[in-house]
């Protein structure tokens, strides 16, 4: 397990080695002088000449490149070129925003997701199944800001209920999470019913009935348990599109998290900012990848990595 | 006694997918909404004559009425108007970044797949950092260097399918390139290139068809995102993404400017979705509705 663990480390170091490298050539093809352009619009000729010698542009390109890592390997990301504080303390400020924005997101498909799965399983051509599987296909296709949006309309403008963006109290949290969280539903809701359509057909299912168990206990103890893995894979799966979602969210809600902070920068060309956002969410996605795999194994011994 | 003729027994296959595409009557809606869609797009200068850029300040965030069936937007114009020449902009967008996807993902794919060893080793590398990232957020980076506008959209949107291709595609053909008979062809002395076109591809060609549809609504919600957020289409283009994003700010004023075109990408990625799953369930027998 130990092995495994440090061989997919090494792995997504390789992956993130691959976005580094991916990150620097493609800032460096932008046209004009590299320093100029990282040091932005507002810079004066001594903040580019300093920035010039700072990135070793008179150095050949693997040296720039080796010097980029060393700077990465110290957390230093350069400074916005906006506000000249240090990209990292930005990122440090607004990544907990994203977070609590994903994983509420996350817990609130799992409680809606996994229960309409079960349901649309242990009742297949019914109602139950075509009302769940139609919703997910629903979700599947919503537009993440136009369903924010909607939100928006009727519970912030119709029924003055809750705030219509910005941050604060747990009301503040309700319309972003439930509004990136749907599309993760449809995903939960499709892949449990699967999953548990699988597993409810197994022998020891049928042995747990045999036994006289309650059905509750079958579905919950014996089926569910089993029927996990395939339902956290695609949690593991989706959280990159959820964090996309959360681009999008945050930006409908106002919420000050690391994707308002990339479409911002983007905007105003902050390209040191841009970068640094970037090697954020890649950074997360491969470290949520690493958790799942993981996770695997603690919910199903029969898997070894040994 | 007569042979049947490969002919016959193609189209005896053909019109056996068809049948179990149209009896899926979901699969059925889908196909008329992207028909619909695909008729408005082609009859857009008929159902709505004039300039859908052109601003009317007399008639400022106006909500639906007779005149105007879904209300005007903040310069006045037409939302039904807009809508129906965004569906040009939209169906474009989507077509082109699929075929980007398509040309140099398909062969990319079929390559590594067939020919194995260090090449595909490579390749998929490569392909594993593009995963990384969530497709949408490798175009919004790739929009962050290239800029904002239609081609830049298309070409940032269709890099971050490629990976996706390169890997259906290959792993299909990583399967296909043991079977018998392309064995036998290898044996007999075909060429690599002939067998990756005659029999590799083809036997790829039901998981590409299956992906494409999904991927038209994908691209569609991409370069929706995109203009919403600013960085995508520009205006006065009519994309629908851009026109929801522009709505945003008047969504306490007027919430229709916001809410018709959201409605148009939703039914837009609806029907591809459901043509999707509806030709997956038709043509690939290992997914039975």
């Amino acid at each position: 397990m130990l092995n495994y663990a440090i061989k997919r480390l090494l792995a997504s170091v390789f992956v993130l080695l691959g976005i580094s490298i991916l990150l620097f050539v493609m800032l460096r093809s932008l046209p004009g002088d590299p320093a100029a352009v990282l040091a932005g619009e507002m810079a004066t000729e001594e903040d580019i000449v300093l920035l010039r010698q700072e990135l070793g542009l008179d150095q050949p390109i693997y040296v720039q490149y080796g010097r980029f890592l060393n700077r990465l390997a110290h957390f230093d990301l350069g400074r916005s070129a906006r506000t000249q504080d240090p990209v990292i303390d930005d990122i440090k400020t607004r990544l907990p925003n994203t977070l609590v924005l994903a994983v509420t997101a996350t817990f609130l498909a799992c409680l809606v997701g996994i229960p309409a799965g079960v349901a649309s399983a242990l009742k297949p051509h019914t109602w139950i199944d075509y009302l769940a599987t139609s919703s997910a296909l629903f979700g599947i296709s919503m537009p993440v800001f136009w369903l924010g949006l909607m939100m928006v309309v009727v519970f912030s403008v119709m029924l003055k209920w809750l705030p219509a963006g910005g941050t604060g109290g747990i009301e503040h949290l309700i319309m972003p999470s439930l509004s990136l969280a749907a599309f993760l539903v449809a995903f939960i809701a499709r892949m449990t019913r699967a999953s548990m359509l699988e597993v409810l057909g197994q022998d020891y299912v049928t042995t747990a009935r045999s036994k006289g168990l309650t059905e509750q206990a079958v579905v919950v103890r014996h089926a569910l348990k089993n029927g996990l893995i395939p339902i956290i894979t695609v949690i593991g799966l989706q959280f990159g599109r959820l964090l996309s979602g959360a681009v999008l969210t945050e930006t409908v809600f106002a919420w000050p998290g690391i994707g308002r902070l990339i479409v911002d920068s983007i905007l105003a060309r902050d390209y040191p900012m841009v970068q640094g956002v970037i090697l954020t969410f890649g950074l997360l996605f491969v470290l949520v990848n690493i958790i799942v795999d993981l996770l695997y194994a603690v919910i199903d011994p029969r898997i070894r990595y040994d | 006694m007569t042979k049947p003729s490969p002919t016959r027994a193609a189209d005896s296959a053909g019109r056996r997918i068809w049948h179990k595409f149209v009896s899926n009557r979901v699969a059925l809606v889908g196909m008329l909404v992207i028909l619909g869609y695909v008729i408005i797009a082609l009859a857009a200068p008929l159902l709505y004559p004039a300039d859908p850029a052109t601003p009317n300040l007399a008639r400022v965030l106006k909500p639906p009425s007779a005149t105007d069936l879904l209300g005007t937007d903040e310069l006045g114009r037409s939302i039904l108007g807009r809508i129906i020449w965004g569906s040009r902009v939209s169906l474009a967008i989507a077509v082109a970044v699929v075929a980007v996807g398509l040309v140099i993902g398909v062969p990319i794919g079929l390559v590594s797949g067939y020919y194995g060893g260090k090449l595909d080793f490579i390749i998929q590398r490569f392909t594993d950092v593009l995963l990384a990232f969530p497709g949408f957020l490798l175009a919004l980076a790739l929009i962050a260097v290239l800029g904002v506008g239609f081609t830049n959209t298309v070409t940032s949107v269709a890099i971050s399918m490629i990976p996706q291709y390169i890997r259906l595609v290959r792993s299909c053909s990583l399967t296909v390139r043991e079977l018998t008979y392309v064995e036998a062809a290898r044996a007999a002395g075909t060429r690599h290139l002939k067998i990756l076109r005659r029999h590799i591809l083809p036997n790829v060609m039901v998981p590409i068809i299956v992906q494409t549809t999904l991927n038209l609504g994908v691209a569609i919600l991409f370069a929706a995102g995109l203009g919403f957020l600013g960085v995508g289409i520009q205006p006065p283009s009519p994309e629908w993404g851009t026109m929801l994003g522009a709505g945003r700010i008047y969504i306490f004023k007027a919430p229709h400017v916001a809410t018709f075109p959201g409605l148009a990408i939703f039914l837009a990625v609806l029907g591809f979705n459901l043509l999707g799953d509806g030709l997956r369930d038709a043509l690939d027998p290992r997914f039975k509705a």
